[in-house]
């Protein structure tokens, strides 16, 4: 745990970075500050590991003033990752990734062991551990930063704009495998960034800092999204402030509809009963093992006609427990039915979800 | 002097295999005069260099202190110190030193000011305490600048040398060549001079190169 206890940093020219910070960043989990340039949410992240010394104030890790640590010892255990990565162009891969073991006097094999472990787990191919920085992509560069913030399995990571310097693309897939990491390693995290939809996807928590240091609301990313404390708040946030918390919202979370459902072997008198009971005009054909063969619509069944043997469509998509609620709404919108169906892992039918659902938790 | 000129060879071979000895010897003055100089260079150069980083208010006025230093002209400065030291080696070895510092301290400070300010940062975040941090991060990446100035101070060490001889020949290493072809109207002996000056700068700028190929591998693999 890592507590900001009345904090302020003025800099010598007289400007105030932060003013009178108070906050607490829970153990295991990921705090993302968050706020324009000059809001000081570097200057935050760097008072941790005595980078920057707090004007007033104190910061505590586990209760314990970093201002009475060593700082060389205390920086070997908190990790510190930033967007320029700032690997040392004169060390091999293995080497940069190893600096901290080093310095704490590991020997050469438990040395060598933890970088092949930590280029494993990182998704970096062995051979790469004998390049130099520099004939690595911005992707593999930016993992290099990673692992060898990870090295000593430090407790702490501080992580500035970590993934700013990679191309989308990458970007999205390192912060993807980030969060499959930290599920498991369960590091205390401050990370740092402008980009508020990086925040809402890798925070636990988020502090949102206007100038000066100040925080405007610090809560979990979905409490932000639906109670913004100001407008401030809101207007960083941004105008699809909705959509954004629906990303956030699982599918298990909303009860599907049981929807208008019917067997291949019913009759289209059947399939009416039942269309009209639920106020649509198509219905959902399920098999009798229970898996979902798609829909009919009632204007193409024939009076008489056994359901299985009409025009049965697919579902372009469904969802399923895991997904969010916004890839629900987008199947709802490129359904010709306005629904999304939701199916378990082995296809199998579990619901629908209509857009009064999806819309009573935006509200 | 011209009929004398014309009767000689442009290159009396004779000469050369006659004197080996005198030129292996003023090989070996001439190589003593240009490395001891650039070492001395370094060693004094250095650490006003880590003072002129920590205090980059310094780096100006030491800068300024150097260049004056090295505007002196050659033989007035061996004469200046030829009081101080007497009339021996070290008039010359200290003002061959001399000339040196002006390059090798700004290419040590350039080195270590170059290094990019995120690697500095890193190290330090790493929990690199100062003196490591210089030892293992800062010198080894401003090592391929430093270099640089190691070879120019060499180089331009070597043509200086010869001056020496103003003071002694046995202090002028190929100096003395030039003396003598000059003085008997005699040209092969000054050719043996120009020859070897350009031989034993290549040679010394070789040994450099092959030093920072040895200390700065990263720059030898290609992207």
């Amino acid at each position: 745990m890592i507590t900001f206890d009345a904090v302020s940093k003025r800099f010598p020219d007289g400007t105030s970075a932060v003013s009178d910070l108070t906050l607490e960043v829970p153990g295991g989990e990921v705090v993302v500050l968050v706020g324009p340039s000059g809001s000081g949410k570097t200057t935050i992240m760097r008072m941790v590991n005595r980078m920057i010394p707090p004007t007033s104030g104190r910061v505590l890790i586990d209760g314990q003033d970093v201002a009475n640590r060593d700082p060389a010892q205390l920086r070997r255990g908190i990790g510190y990752v930033i967007q320029q990565i700032g690997l040392f162009p004169h060390r091999t891969v293995a080497d940069n990734i190893g600096t901290v073991a080093r310095l704490e006097g590991w020997d050469r094999p438990r040395i060598a062991a933890r970088v092949a472990q930590l280029m494993d787990v990182i998704g970096l191919p062995a051979p790469l551990a004998d390049r130099y920085p520099h004939q690595l992509s911005g992707g593999q560069r930016q993992r290099v930063g990673v692992a060898r913030a990870l090295a000593v399995d430090p407790p702490i990571m501080l992580m500035d704009e970590p993934f700013g310097a990679v191309d989308p693309i990458v970007r999205t897939r390192l912060q993807d495998e980030f969060l499959r990491l930290q599920a498991e390693v369960r590091k205390t995290i401050v990370f740092v960034t402008h980009d508020i939809d990086e925040a809402i996807k890798m925070g636990d928590r988020i502090a949102i800092l206007s100038n000066g240091g100040k925080v405007e609301q610090y809560a979990p990313p979905r409490e932000l999204l639906s109670d913004p404390a100001n407008d401030f708040v809101a207007e960083f946030l941004g105008e699809e402030r909705g959509l954004k918390r629906l990303a956030l919202i699982p599918v298990s979370e909303v009860a599907a509809e049981p929807g208008p459902v019917v067997r291949p072997d019913d009759h289209a008198r059947r399939a009416e009963q039942v269309a009209g009971a639920h106020g649509t005009d198509w219905v959902v054909v399920v098999a009798g093992d229970g898996r979902l063969q798609g829909w009919v619509s009632l204007h193409e069944l024939e009076p008489g006609q056994v359901v299985g043997d009409a025009r049965v469509r697919p579902f372009a998509l469904s969802v399923r427990a895991s997904d969010s609620l916004r890839a629900a709404l987008n199947a709802m919108v490129t359904s010709r039915t306005g629904v999304a169906v939701r199916v378990s892992g082995e296809d199998r039918y579990e619901g629908i979800l209509t857009q009064e659902i999806v819309s009573k938790e935006i509200r | 002097m011209s009929a004398a000129l014309g009767a000689q060879p442009l290159v009396d071979v004779d000469w050369i295999t006659r004197n080996l000895d005198d030129i292996w010897a003023a090989t070996a003055v001439h190589a003593r005069f240009t490395v001891i100089p650039v070492l001395a260079g370094l060693a004094i150069a250095f650490p006003l260099s880590l003072v002129a980083v920590r205090y980059p208010r310094l780096y100006g006025p030491l800068l300024g202190v150097a260049g004056l230093l090295y505007t002196i002209p050659s033989f007035a400065l061996f004469v200046l110190l030829l009081p101080f030291f007497g009339l021996n080696d070290l008039p010359v070895l200290v003002a061959l030193t001399i000339y040196t510092l002006l390059i090798l301290i700004r290419n040590t400070v350039e080195g270590l000011v170059g290094v990019s300010r995120d690697v500095v940062e890193s190290a330090d975040a790493m929990g690199y305490r100062p003196a490591a941090r210089l030892l293992r991060v800062e010198l080894p990446i401003a090592t391929p600048v430093i270099v640089a100035g190691l070879r120019i101070a060499t180089v331009s060490t070597v043509g200086l040398v010869a001056v020496g001889a103003l003071l002694g020949f046995e202090r002028g290493g190929y100096g003395a060549f030039f003396l003598d072809g000059y003085a008997r109207d005699f040209f092969t002996p000054q050719l043996v001079g120009i020859v070897g000056c350009v031989a034993l700068a290549v040679v010394l700028d070789l040994v450099l190169v092959a030093v920072q190929r040895g200390l700065t591998p990263w720059t030898r693999v290609a992207r």
